[in-house]
């Protein structure tokens, strides 16, 4: 008995762009249309959606930051919510005892840097599992936090908006963009730094280097360890600024695992944005303006369980890798550590 | 002569069953001792004397009868989150989503409990448990198929099924299934019916046995059948696993499955022996605690069994610790947090040990791009 | 005239690994613009020393001189600094990088802070020229073909501005002509002041190009020689320690009737590529159809898709009357088919599970392996183990030793043992022999050849052309996706071979 399986065809090269592309597209598309459309009913409401979703984008942002700088050098960094928990815990506390909010924000870098340099000795150097060692820096920090932490403690004030002159006058983008705290600025900033620095420099290079190809890098002379450790630290100072963004600029004072999963849907973030700083800046405002638009309608009067709008970001996180995680290329040595001999 | 020949390779195959044994237990115990060292400083840091914290955690997990029995109690729902954990691990997933799966089936469980009227005792709780389980077993389905299918990490849609979980029990037993009588105001659901309750023997609560037999099933399935040769098979190189003609996706999928009705069964176990009902805030960490408790006994489902009564004990002792010596009960999460650290950071253990690193069965876990 | 002034002196090199001595008191002498040829068996440890040298394995003894003086080599960059290049037998190039980012990585020229990639694309183009080896800067590694990679490789090297060239099994990927493309530029190269390692297990190529030969076997220096004084018989006895078949004995085939029949097959990869192209051939129940072709030209896609181990776009495979169903390896284990993976360690063996489990991968479900198809028979996959590893000579400890210690040549009998135990009826065997020692591949050869006897249809894949030779009773020659060229092995000759690799089409007749 003989039966002929039928194929289909060889997709045409318009197909495989709107593949490739189509869903990005349809994304900015249907978002635009909704902005538009909100701002046609009510331009107070639109403005405040926009503000919000900034806020909302800019911990995720820079968890994503944290993420792909690590797995751009083939770092698998799950900890990034463990490394925001602690780095907002120690900002705030930091705040509480001197009352200094620099020195606050400074301090959770640093809290932020230290556990990345934890996951670097635990993948680089022993090169250990990287999903339980990240996962060890989460329970880790869980525990921490939990047990120093004291009920009824609050921040010495707060980090402030500073409106950039005229620019915050604009209508729609004005005060949502330049009219911001400094961890929101400086997450601007961010975003274009490590863009650049990722791309057109030599320590881009290498670092894209040692994620695709170790071996072929110690080669020529890159110390791969190295590279590894310093971008894992730098992810991790990061990851603690987004904390201090947390408990310094956005609410004020500390609770119990605040930082609720943000860590992880950076992680998303991050792979929805093809390991780029720019399309992960575009990822987390799009999850940032699907957060403000829950609020939005909440207010709005609709009358759904709380509990229910409360899940819509994880949903979308797993939606999002569910989708995307195939189509996209991801550095050929993540997750593997690198044996010299 | 035959039989002194006999003897003695009995007693040298005993001697090296031995050593096996020390070079499996070495690092755990080696983990469990500095953590707790570690956590001593961390006690006197803060003003305690870790002394008196240790021996009143001691006192109120093994120091008497009724202590151990709550040790037990409390550790039963740790061997059956510990083992999803385990069991998920040797396909080369690692569900983080225990907590998830087991708020669902300590959910189900409570509804099945109170919900379904006139069954004999024995009957109503079994199939109360079941109902739990199978509630756990299709919620890890979803992890389960986007991994096997999308190749979405499982790490990650399982934490955030977690906050899903959360979510959706807490609206059940604040809503629609919440506790009216008398005047209640917090979110609970009613109280199971009596026919549905898992009784103890003396102290120790029927469930630890269950518990005990659940490690035994595993371990079984794991290296007696073929289903267990293929998910070890998977775990560690599924692409011999297709070459050898075994379906990779449904495997992850039916081990997710599996793990799902294990966390199930736990969250279960826990509403109809201890809890009564399902009161959210009640199985808080549990699923969480599965991680540690897998690493520490190794991911064997015999190791996961004293693991989970360590574990057990350090939840059952928190309470008189608090009491006695003046300590935060969450030192206990620093220090699980620590015993993990140094169990999965095994090298640094080695060190102080001057061991050897062994040539187990080292399972690696996927990362993104593989699926 | 005072002393000569060597390019590279290696002293008393010693270098161990757990377990193995794997360069034992090595010691030979590069001459400035010389070709010295490294002779020796998969696993003589010529790869190692050249590590050694080249900084990226540290020596537990010994010393180097360059320009007659000691230096201390710690790391690449040493090496580098040093004058020393080295092109790895498997690139060391960045697959998704442009041949440009690939070149400057390590020694990046900048302007400010950025990157200078104009400047770099116009020295690598420069240098290109004064080399006479073409490349395009902007092309993305990936996407161009092994040959050009390797000059990629090449002038890497000299773009960092080596004086001394390690070329570690170039010949490799290459045709024959490509070959002898690769040793003019190597003679080339010598001209202008460069000296040269070559790296290799073939006499013939040593013979054509090499000035001095130093042979190496199990770790040992085993003689110094000059292709004047030898021959290929000479260098083979030193190279083995034995006198070595160059080819294996086997009388014609007898083809019956066609039991593997490929049509119209095509499959587009990952990326898109179409990299099968509408193939068909036919495998005959005892003869041997060998697929020759340089490695990277739908070879390994092919196989999979024949194995079910890959999805195809269109076409059809037949398996003794009854067409394929794509994707189910057990269905094609079930219905006599036995493959031995071009990758031994990704598909061939689960390396932390004992032998005794990975002799029954395929079949661990079947009777007596186990009841119902659930609970499996230890006692039964113990006995079989024990049976298996005699019957195919498989040097282990024991059944229950995991696969992971076994050495290469071991672990490919122990995947041999575990197709030929099953009644087969078609046998894909895809690089059968790579990275082996002489005695391993002979016995595989032979295994092979006994399979064909039995009324086995054998389709063989290989990129050594001699493996090709000296097995097949029909080659299809593979390029690019498609198959130019099917023959009669006796009626095509290595140069002919080695033609149709590089893309020419046959006469048409």
């Amino acid at each position: 008995m003989q039966t002929t399986t039928t194929l289909p065809a060889p997709v045409s090269p318009w197909k495989r762009f709107l593949k490739q592309w189509g869903m990005t597209l349809g994304i900015v598309l249907s978002v635009v249309v909704i902005i538009i459309w909100q701002y046609s009913l009510n331009e107070n409401i639109t403005e405040a959606v926009l503000a919000s979703t900034i806020r909302q984008s800019t911990p995720l942002v820079l968890g994503a930051l944290c993420g792909l700088l690590g797995e751009r050098s083939a770092v698998i960094n799950i900890g990034i919510e463990g490394q925001m928990l602690l780095g907002a815990f120690i900002g705030f506390l930091v705040n509480v005892w001197t009352g200094n909010l620099l020195l606050a924000v400074f301090a959770a870098i640093i809290t932020g840097a230290i556990m990345g340099l934890l996951l670097a000795y635990m993948s680089v150097t022993l090169k250990m599992d990287q999903i339980i060692g990240g996962t060890v820096i989460n329970i880790l920090a869980l525990g921490l936090t939990g047990y120093f932490y004291q009920v009824g403690l609050t921040t010495n004030g707060k980090l402030q908006p500073i409106p950039l002159g005229p620019l915050a006058d604009i209508p729609i983008v004005g005060p949502a963009l330049f009219n911001n705290p400094p961890i929101t600025y400086a997450t601007f900033v961010l975003v274009i730094l490590v863009h650049y620095i990722l791309f057109y420099t030599k320590w881009g290079l290498r670092t894209r280097a040692v994620g695709e190809h170790p071996r072929a890098a110690d080669t020529l002379g890159i110390n791969v360890f190295k590279v590894r450790y310093v971008n894992v630290i730098i992810g991790g100072a990061i990851a603690g600024l987004a904390g201090a963004f947390l408990t310094l600029e956005a609410v004020g004072s500390f609770e119990r695992n605040m930082t609720n999963g943000r860590g992880f849907v950076a992680l998303a973030v991050m792979i929805f944005g093809k390991f780029t700083p720019l399309g992960a800046w575009g990822a987390a405002l799009l999850f940032g303006f699907a957060s403000a638009m829950q609020t939005q309608l909440q207010f709005a009067g609709i009358n759904v369980p709380h509990q229910f709008i409360g899940i819509l970001p994880y949903v979308l996180t797993i939606v999002v890798l569910a989708g995307f995680v195939g189509r996209t290329h991801v550095p050929a040595a993540d997750g593997v550590p690198y044996e010299k001999e | 002569m035959d039989d002194q020949q006999t003897s003695e390779e009995g007693s040298q195959s005993f001697k090296a069953w031995l050593s096996a044994l020390w070079r499996v237990m070495a690092i755990p115990l080696a983990a469990v001792l500095l953590a707790l060292v570690i956590g001593a400083v961390l006690l006197a840091i803060s003003g305690a004397n870790p002394f008196r914290a240790y021996a009143a955690l001691i006192e109120g997990s093994f120091g008497n009868m009724k202590a151990f029995g709550r040790t037990l109690a409390k550790a039963t729902p740790l061997i059956f989150s510990g083992l999803a954990v385990a069991f998920a691990f040797k396909a080369g997933l690692f569900n983080i989503g225990a907590q998830g799966q087991l708020l669902f089936g300590a959910l189900v469980s409570a509804v099945a409990g109170f919900m379904i009227k006139g069954l004999p005792p024995f009957l109503h709780a079994t199939l109360a448990l079941l109902a739990g389980a199978t509630a756990g077993a299709l919620f890890a389905a979803i992890p389960g198929v986007l991994k096997a299918y999308t190749g979405a990490h499982e790490v990650i849609t399982t934490i955030m099924l977690n906050y899903v979980a959360i979510n959706i029990t807490d609206y059940i037993a604040d809503g629609p299934l919440k506790d009216t009588s008398g005047g209640n105001v917090i979110a609970r659901t009613p109280a199971i019916l009596d026919s549905a309750k898992i009784p103890s023997i003396g102290e120790i609560p029927l469930g630890f046995f269950l518990a005990v037999l659940a490690s035994v099933l595993v371990w079984w399935l794991l290296w007696r059948t073929t289903l267990g040769f293929e998910i070890r098979t998977v775990g560690l190189s599924p692409h011999a696993a297709k070459y050898a003609g075994m379906k990779v996706a449904f495997t992850v999928t039916l081990t997710m499955v599996i793990s799902g009705f294990l966390a199930g069964m736990g969250g279960g176990i826990e509403t109809l022996g201890i809890v009564g009902r399902y009161q959210p805030g009640f199985n808080a960490g549990l699923g969480f605690d599965g991680i540690t408790i897998a690493l520490l006994g190794k991911t064997h489902p015999f190791g996961i069994i004293p693991a989970a009564i360590l574990i057990g004990a350090m939840k059952a002792g928190a309470s008189t610790m608090q009491f006695n010596a003046g300590v935060a009960k969450e030192i206990t999460d620093v220090i699980q947090a620590l015993m993990l650290f140094f169990v999965t950071a095994d090298m640094i253990v080695r060190k102080i040990l001057r061991t050897k690193a062994e040539s187990g069965e080292k399972i690696t876990l996927s990362g993104w791009g593989q699926q | 005239m005072s002393e000569e002034i060597l390019a590279l002196e290696v002293r008393h090199v010693t270098k161990r690994f757990p377990g193995v001595i794997a360069n034992d008191d090595v010691s030979f002498t590069l001459r400035k613009g010389e070709i010295h040829a490294l002779l020796g068996e998969n696993g003589a440890g010529k790869s190692t020393l050249m590590n050694v040298v080249y900084g990226l394995y540290s020596q537990d003894e010994g010393e180097f001189l360059v320009n007659n003086k000691v230096v201390e080599i710690n790391g690449p960059s040493d090496a580098i600094n040093y004058g020393i290049g080295m092109v790895h037998q498997h690139f060391m190039l960045v697959p998704v990088f442009s041949v440009t980012e690939n070149m400057i990585l390590g020694s990046e020229v900048t302007k400010g802070s950025s990157l200078d990639l104009r400047r770099a694309r116009r020295e690598i183009l420069e240098i290109s020229k004064a080399y006479g080896l073409e490349v395009d800067p902007d092309a993305i590694v990936e996407d161009i073909p092994v040959g050009v990679q390797q000059r990629v490789e090449i002038l890497k090297a000299l773009y960092r501005k080596a004086s001394i060239l390690v070329l570690d099994e170039p010949t490799a990927v290459l045709t024959p002509q490509e070959a002898e493309d690769l040793f003019r530029v190597m003679r080339q190269l010598t001209e202008t002041g460069v000296s040269i390692i070559f790296i290799t297990h073939k006499l013939k190529e040593v013979l054509n190009v090499a000035d001095r030969i130093t042979v190496m076997r199990r770790g040992k220096v085993v003689g110094h020689t000059t292709p004047q004084e030898t021959d290929q018989k000479g260098l083979a006895a030193m190279m083995v320690g034995r006198d070595v078949l160059l080819q294996v004995e086997k009388t014609p085939a007898k083809p019956g009737e066609i039991v593997l029949e490929v049509e119209n097959l095509s499959i587009e990869d990952e990326r898109g590529l179409d990299v099968v192209k509408n193939i068909s051939f036919e495998v005959r129940t005892g003869e041997i159809l060998g697929i020759a072709g340089v490695q990277g030209n739908g070879q390994t896609e092919l196989v999979e898709a024949i194995t079910g181990l890959r999805d195809v776009d269109s076409g059809r495979v037949t398996l003794a009357d009854e067409v394929i169903p794509f994707k189910k390896p057990r269905y094609l284990v079930e219905h006599g088919m036995g493959h031995i993976p071009e990758d031994r360690h990704k598909h061939g063996l689960v390396l932390p599970y004992d032998l005794a489990d990975n002799l029954v991968l395929c079949t661990y479900y079947q009777q007596p392996f186990a009841e119902k198809m659930l609970i499996r028979n230890q006692q039964a996959v113990l006995e079989n183990a024990f049976g298996l590893l005699e019957r195919f000579d498989v040097r282990a400890p024991g059944p229950e030793v995991k696969a992971s210690t076994l050495s290469g040549g071991n672990q490919q009998k122990v995947i041999i043992g575990r197709e030929f135990s099953r009644p087969l009826k078609v046998l894909v065997a895809n690089q059968p022999t790579r990275g082996l020692d002489v005695g391993s591949i002979e016995y595989i050869h032979k295994e092979i050849i006994k399979m064909r006897d039995e009324g086995v249809g054998v389709l063989v894949i290989s990129a050594e052309l001699d493996e090709i030779l000296s097995l097949a009773d029909r080659i299809a020659v593979m390029y690019r996706g498609e198959i130019v060229a099917v023959v009669d092995a006796k009626d095509t000759s290595r140069e002919e071979l080695g033609l149709w690799m590089a893309g020419a089409q046959p006469e048409k007749m």
